[in-house]
């Protein structure tokens, strides 16, 4: 395996990504720490979600380098499996596997990839389960669930696998809004418990309260980055304020 | 609008003469009943029933099919149809996974496969595998003979056909269920033989009992292959009893036994496509 000289959780080396002629990402620079907290903010189409997919290879940077727990990911040897368990991923759409119970798809990676024993996994699997407030509904399958249960199935099934950094593509923006509370509470658990995270939200309260430090893009570049009260309390540029107030006070903005 | 009181503005409605939507739809209805009862009267008339019993339902000819029909015919063309299934099943799942292969050459081969089996009839492809190989490889033996020849024949046409069945099932898998298995670092195999061919497979379960059912009418071809009083099926059965009893009914009592067979298949796959729409 390739590793580089690292003390962040996550690097990222002027990274771009193209689709076809359309560039989203233009040159991204950053870093998350072990332990932080990164919220990713910015309207649609600013490449945030893009910028996420790259850093476990969902999608393959046009350029640049990404580099997880000193392991660089853009290498063309490595072997972006093994890279990939320690990195979690929840998906806005949860992605649960239907043809399988709440337990199995906590289970099945555990089997399959880590090579677990079935007791083993089926241990660890209801110990997730439980922590994130679903232990009950072990054996429903995901379509008998809410989508509140779906994504903390979700978040199970990710942590299950022991990851060193979980990415949180918006996570909350397909569930109806009174069962977003119940995924921020377990994303803001994970995150007291000193779990390196990067979640790309529109939830501005979640980013303000929990996150360390909150990155704002638009056009495939980081606009501004820093501490969450600075970036959302008093933003330095003037793209930041504009979103700000579009997204904390839509009934009032001029078109 | 048009109540009983108001009749002039009831009319004024209906833009002026003829009968309302209502009285036409009756009107309509009672000429297709009409036409129903005529026709069912006609048959009736004309149709000569003692000559229809003789020759179509003549229960002796029937009988004298009897053991043979089931313990014989039926199980042959069972055995035809499921070792066919079997093989078309297995090269048709290899052939879609070709399909979709990121080397090209894969991709070629299986389009090929598919556009020149899809393309031939069967009965060709079952001569050419019966008599042509044969010619071709003297000595060359099919596992079973006639089984053998049987199961490659119509499982290589029946292969194309579920490849295609398969790709659709595995194209609608949502790219999420990838994309959620490989974060969780599988492989891209692992991924597909864990989480998405099992998706495409139940997706693919009604067309696939419908393929089920051509196969099984279309193991009536395995006569062309000349087969013996062994090997012989529903269909060879039936035209050889009607030779023997010069009449009809031996064509009668195998049609209905594939019926036995087709009829709840077919509403096995009504109930699976039902449960489809209506869950997940």
């Amino acid at each position: 395996m390739i590793r580089v000289l690292a003390q962040s959780a996550v690097e990222i080396r002027n990274l771009h990504k193209s689709f076809g002629h359309l560039e989203v990402l233009k040159g991204i620079d950053f870093s998350v720490d072990t332990g932080q907290v990164v919220c990713v903010i910015g309207p649609s189409g600013s490449g945030k979600s893009t910028l996420l997919r790259c850093v476990n290879l969902l999608e393959q940077p046009t350029a640049g380098q990404v580099i997880v727990e000193g392991v660089e990911l853009t290498h063309p040897d490595v072997d972006i499996d093994a890279a990939r368990r320690r990195v979690g991923m929840v998906f806005q759409q949860f992605n649960l596997f239907p043809h399988m119970t709440a337990l199995q798809n906590v289970m099945i990676a555990q089997q399959r990839v880590l090579k677990r024993g079935r007791a083993e996994a089926e241990r660890i699997a209801r110990e997730n389960l439980d922590k994130v407030g679903v232990g009950n509904k072990a054996g429903s399958y995901p379509a008998q669930l809410s989508g509140g249960q779906q994504q903390r199935v979700a978040i199970a099934r990710a942590l299950a696998m022991s990851p060193a950094l979980m990415l949180f593509d918006e996570p909350t923006s397909a569930l109806d809004p009174e069962l977003v509370g119940d995924v921020l509470t377990v994303m803001r658990k994970l995150a007291e418990e000193g779990m390196t995270m990067l979640v790309v939200t529109h939830e501005m309260a979640f980013a303000r309260d929990v996150a360390d430090r909150v990155v704002f893009m638009d056009g495939g570049v980081i606009v501004e980055d820093g501490p969450a009260e600075q970036v959302i309390g008093s933003p330095k540029h003037e793209r930041t304020k504009t979103f700000l107030r579009r997204v904390l006070d839509p009934t009032h903005h001029e078109i | 609008m048009s109540t009983i009181k108001s009749e002039p503005s009831a009319a004024a409605a209906r833009g002026g003469g003829g009968l309302s939507p209502r009285k036409r739809r009756r009107v309509i209805l009672g000429v297709q009943y009409a036409i129903v009862i005529g026709v069912i009267g006609l048959i009736a008339a004309t149709v000569d029933w003692p000559t229809i019993r003789e020759h179509f339902l003549d229960v002796d000819a029937a009988r004298q099919m009897l053991p043979t029909l089931f313990t014989v015919a039926l199980k042959n063309t069972v055995i035809y149809t499921l070792s066919a299934y079997v093989i078309g099943f297995l090269l048709g799942l290899l052939l879609a996974l070709m399909r979709m292969s990121s080397a090209a050459p894969y991709r070629w081969a299986a389009l090929v496969y598919v556009e020149i089996f899809r393309g031939l009839p069967a009965l060709l492809v079952l001569m050419l595998i019966g008599f042509g190989i044969p010619i071709a490889f003297q000595g060359l033996q099919f596992p079973g003979d006639v089984y053998g020849k049987v199961a490659i024949g119509l499982g290589l046409v029946a292969a194309a056909y579920m490849a295609e069945t398969f790709r659709a099932g595995l194209q609608a898998v949502p790219r999420g269920q990838m994309e959620a298995a490989r974060s969780l670092g599988m492989s891209h195999s692992r991924a597909m033989v864990s989480v998405v061919i099992p998706q495409a497979l139940r997706l693919v379960i009604p067309p696939l009992t419908n393929e089920l059912i051509l196969l099984f009418k279309d193991s009536s071809l395995v006569s062309a292959l000349g087969i013996t009083a062994a090997t012989i099926e529903l269909t060879k059965l039936g035209s050889d009893a009607a030779i023997n009893s010069a009449d009809a009914t031996p064509f009668v009592v195998a049609g209905l036994t594939y019926l036995i067979i087709t009829v709840p298949l077919g509403f096995v796959v009504r109930r699976l496509e039902a449960r489809q729409t209506r869950g997940r």
